[in-house]
C-alpha cells in the first residue's frame, strides 16, 4: 500500500487527501471548563486513525461530540460532505458512522445472536405495524441472522450464539459490540477504548480484526491510552491535550515530538529538582 | 369447600381479567421496555371515563370504546412527551402525580355535571350498551357451582368478553415480544445508548411501547368499570401498586406472567379472608380489620417473592429480575 499520508503535514489539523470526517471550530465547555477546543481536524478514509492524549485531554467527549452524543456549543463537522450539525446519534449512525464504548455495551439480558440482529439496518419488522405481520419481515430476519452467524463465526463468538451477553467475558463483550456495530455495514467505526480491560491473548485477535476492516475500506478512528497499540496498527495518530490538537503525525515519530512529550510528562519533566532544594 | 370455591370464581370474575389486561399494559412498559409507569390506574381511570361518559352522552358501544382509547393515547403522549428523553425514574414521577391528577380532577365538584364528582357514574348510566349485546338470557345462570347473572353487572357474558380480550392482547405481546420491534424495545430496556447507537430512534420506541400500554391499562379500565362502575378512588395508587405487584408475582416480559398474577393475587386475597373469618375469633381481629389484615399478608408475600424468587413465578431469571 502507497503511503497515503505522504504528503500530509506533521502540525495540527493537517490537511488530508481524502477526508471522510471534516470538523472546524468545535468547542465545548462545561460551566467554565473547556473540554474540547478542535480548530481544524480531518480523519483520511480508508485508514486508522489514533486519538491519543493524557487523562482528561477531551477524546472521550470529542468522539461524543463527533457521534452525536453530546451537542458542542460552537462548531460544525461533516461526515461524507453532508454537515452533521444538531443530528441525532440515531441518524449519525444510520449514515453510516457507528461507535461502540469505553464501558463496553453488550445488552446483558438479550443473547448473542438477539444482540447481533438488533444491530442490523433496514429491517422492516421494527416498525410497529409491520412487527404484527410477521410475512413482511421473515426472509429479512433469515439474512441477518445469516450475516450476524458469519460475523460471529469470524469473532469466535459463534459457539456463544444463545448464551446471554451477561455471561461474556470483557474481552469478548467488546468482540460482542464490534461485530454488533459491522452489522449496518458501516463505512466508519469509531472505537472508544477498544482494549480497555481486555486480556493479553484476546488484544492480539482484536487488533487483527481491526487491521482487516480497514483492508476491507472501512475507515476506522479510535481511542486508546495502549501505546503498544497504537503503534503498531495505526496509519495516522492525532493527539489531544487540554482540549487541542497539539500534535498529528505518523506512530514511530509522533511520540518524539516535544509538544507531545510535555503533555503526557509534564513541560519540566527533565529539569532536575535535587538542585533547587540547596 | 367454600371458600375453594369462593377463590376459583375469583379467578374466573370478570375483575381478575380486567388486572389481568391492565397488567398486560404494565408488561409492555416494563417488562419489554424497562419504563417505570407508576400511574397505571391513570390510564385505567381515563379509559373508564373516556367509555362511561361518552355512552351516557349516547354513544354507541364501538365509538365508546374508540374515546376510551384515544383519552389513553392523549394521555400517553403527554406524559411521554417531556419525561422520555429523561433518565427512567423521572416518567415515574411524572406518572404516578399524572395518575393522581387525573383522579382529583375526576373527583373534583368543578366536573360533577360530566364525571359525577366523588361518586362517580353509576352503573346503570353507562352499562346498557354492552348488555344490550348480550347473547345469554336475562336471568341468574348456574354452571356447575357457580351463580352469576347473565348479562347484568359481572355476569357471564362480561367474564366472556374480559376473558377474551386478555387472551387477545396476551396473544398481541407474544407476537410483538418476538418481532424486530419487541427486539428493540428489549435493547431500549437494557442499555438505551447502545441502541442508539446502532440507529435506532429510541425515544419514538419508547413512546409506542408508553401508549399501546397506556391503551391496555385503558381498556382493562372499561372492564372493570363494566363489572363495578366508574369510581374515581378505585383507581387511587394502591391499584398501580396492585398492577405491579401481579406483574412481578407472575413474571415480567413473559406473556402469561400478568394472567397467573392477577389470578393468584384476587384468588389469595380470597382465601386469606375466609381463613380469617373462619379461625380468627372477631373479639382478635373484627370483620372490618379483616381486609386490611389480608393485605398485610399480601405485602409480606410479596417482599418474601422479592427476595427468593425475584424473576417471579414465569420469568426467567436470567433476562429479568426485579433486584437488578
Amino acid at each position: 500500500m502507497t503511503d497515503v499520508f505522504a504528503d500530509v503535514a506533521h502540525e495540527p489539523g493537517a490537511k488530508k487527501p481524502d477526508p471522510i470526517v471534516i470538523a472546524d471550530h468545535v468547542h465545548r465547555h462545561f460551566g467554565g471548563l473547556t473540554a474540547v477546543d478542535v480548530e481544524h481536524f480531518e480523519v483520511q478514509r480508508h485508514a486508522i486513525t489514533a486519538l491519543i492524549g493524557p487523562n482528561g485531554a477531551g477524546k472521550s467527549t470529542f468522539f461524543n461530540l463527533l457521534t452525536g452524543f453530546d451537542k458542542p456549543q460552537t462548531g460544525e463537522w461533516q461526515f461524507n460532505g453532508h454537515s452533521l450539525v444538531g443530528t441525532s446519534p440515531a441518524k449519525i449512525a444510520r449514515a453510516g458512522k457507528v461507535r461502540t464504548f469505553q464501558l463496553t455495551k453488550a445488552l446483558n439480558r438479550m443473547t448473542v445472536i438477539e444482540n447481533m440482529r438488533l444491530g442490523a439496518a433496514e429491517q422492516r419488522g421494527e416498525n410497529f405495524f409491520n412487527a404484527l405481520v410477521p410475512g413482511l419481515w421473515r426472509s429479512r430476519e433469515q439474512e441477518i441472522t445469516k450475516k450476524a452467524e458469519s460475523l460471529l463465526k469470524r469473532f469466535k463468538l459463534y459457539e456463544k450464539r444463545d448464551d446471554y451477553a451477561g455471561s461474556l467475558s470483557g474481552g469478548q463483550r467488546k468482540l460482542l459490540e464490534m461485530a454488533r456495530a459491522l452489522m449496518s455495514d458501516p463505512e466508519m467505526i469509531m472505537l472508544d477504548e477498544p482494549m480497555a480491560g481486555v486480556n493479553p491473548a484476546l488484544t492480539e485477535s482484536l487488533l487483527d480484526h481491526i487491521v482487516e476492516l480497514r483492508d476491507e475500506g472501512k475507515t476506522i478512528l479510535f481511542v486508546e491510552h495502549d501505546m503498544h497499540m497504537v503503534r503498531r496498527i495505526s496509519d495516522w495518530v492525532v493527539v489531544m491535550a487540554e482540549g487541542s490538537i497539539i500534535a498529528e503525525g505518523p506512530p514511530n515519530t509522533v511520540m518524539s515530538n516535544t509538544a507531545v512529550q510535555d503533555a503526557y510528562l509534564g513541560a519540566h519533566h527533565d529539569t532536575d529538582l535535587s538542585e533547587d532544594a540547596s | 369447600m367454600d371458600i375453594v370455591l369462593d377463590a376459583l370464581g375469583t379467578m374466573m370474575a370478570p375483575a381478575t381479567a380486567a388486572f389481568a389486561l391492565a397488567a398486560i399494559g404494565l408488561n409492555f412498559h416494563f417488562g419489554l421496555t424497562g419504563l417505570l409507569n407508576m400511574g397505571h390506574a391513570g390510564f385505567m381511570l381515563l379509559g373508564m371515563y373516556g367509555y362511561g361518559i361518552s355512552t351516557q352522552h349516547g354513544a354507541p358501544i364501538w365509538m365508546a370504546l374508540i374515546i376510551a382509547i384515544i383519552a389513553a393515547t392523549i394521555f400517553g403522549l403527554l406524559l411521554g412527551w417531556p419525561t422520555l428523553k429523561l433518565r427512567g425514574d423521572y416518567l415515574a414521577i411524572a406518572t404516578i402525580s399524572a395518575a393522581e391528577l387525573v383522579r382529583y380532577l375526576g373527583r373534583s365538584n368543578t366536573l360533577q355535571g360530566l364525571t359525577g364528582g366523588s361518586t362517580g357514574i353509576r352503573g346503570n348510566d353507562f352499562k346498557f350498551t354492552f348488555e344490550e349485546l348480550s347473547p345469554l338470557p336475562d336471568e341468574n345462570i348456574t354452571i356447575l357451582f357457580w351463580t352469576n347473572h347473565g348479562t347484568k353487572s359481572s355476569s357471564w357474558w362480561l367474564m366472556i368478553v374480559a376473558w377474551v380480550f386478555v387472551a387477545l392482547f396476551a396473544l398481541l405481546f407474544w407476537q410483538l415480544a418476538r418481532s424486530p420491534w419487541g427486539r428493540v424495545l428489549k435493547g431500549i430496556r437494557e442499555d438505551e445508548d447502545a441502541v442508539r447507537s446502532l440507529g435506532k430512534n429510541v425515544y419514538s420506541y419508547k413512546m409506542q411501547a408508553l401508549v399501546l400500554g397506556g391503551v391496555i391499562g385503558a381498556l382493562g379500565g372499561v372492564i372493570w368499570a363494566l363489572g363495578a362502575s366508574v369510581q374515581p378512588d378505585s383507581m387511587g395508587r394502591p391499584t398501580t401498586f396492585w398492577l405491579w405487584t401481579i406483574l412481578l408475582l407472575g413474571g415480567a416480559a413473559t406473556v402469561f406472567g400478568p394472567i397467573l398474577g392477577s389470578m393468584i393475587f384476587w384468588m389469595s386475597l380470597v382465601i386469606i379472608k375466609g381463613l380469617a373469618s373462619a379461625f380468627i375469633p372477631s373479639s382478635v381481629l373484627s370483620p372490618v380489620e379483616i381486609e386490611p389484615f389480608s393485605l398485610v399478608l399480601v405485602g409480606i408475600a410479596l417482599m418474601c417473592l422479592v427476595i427468593f424468587r425475584p424473576q417471579g413465578i414465569l420469568g426467567n431469571k436470567r433476562e429479568l429480575a426485579f433486584n437488578d
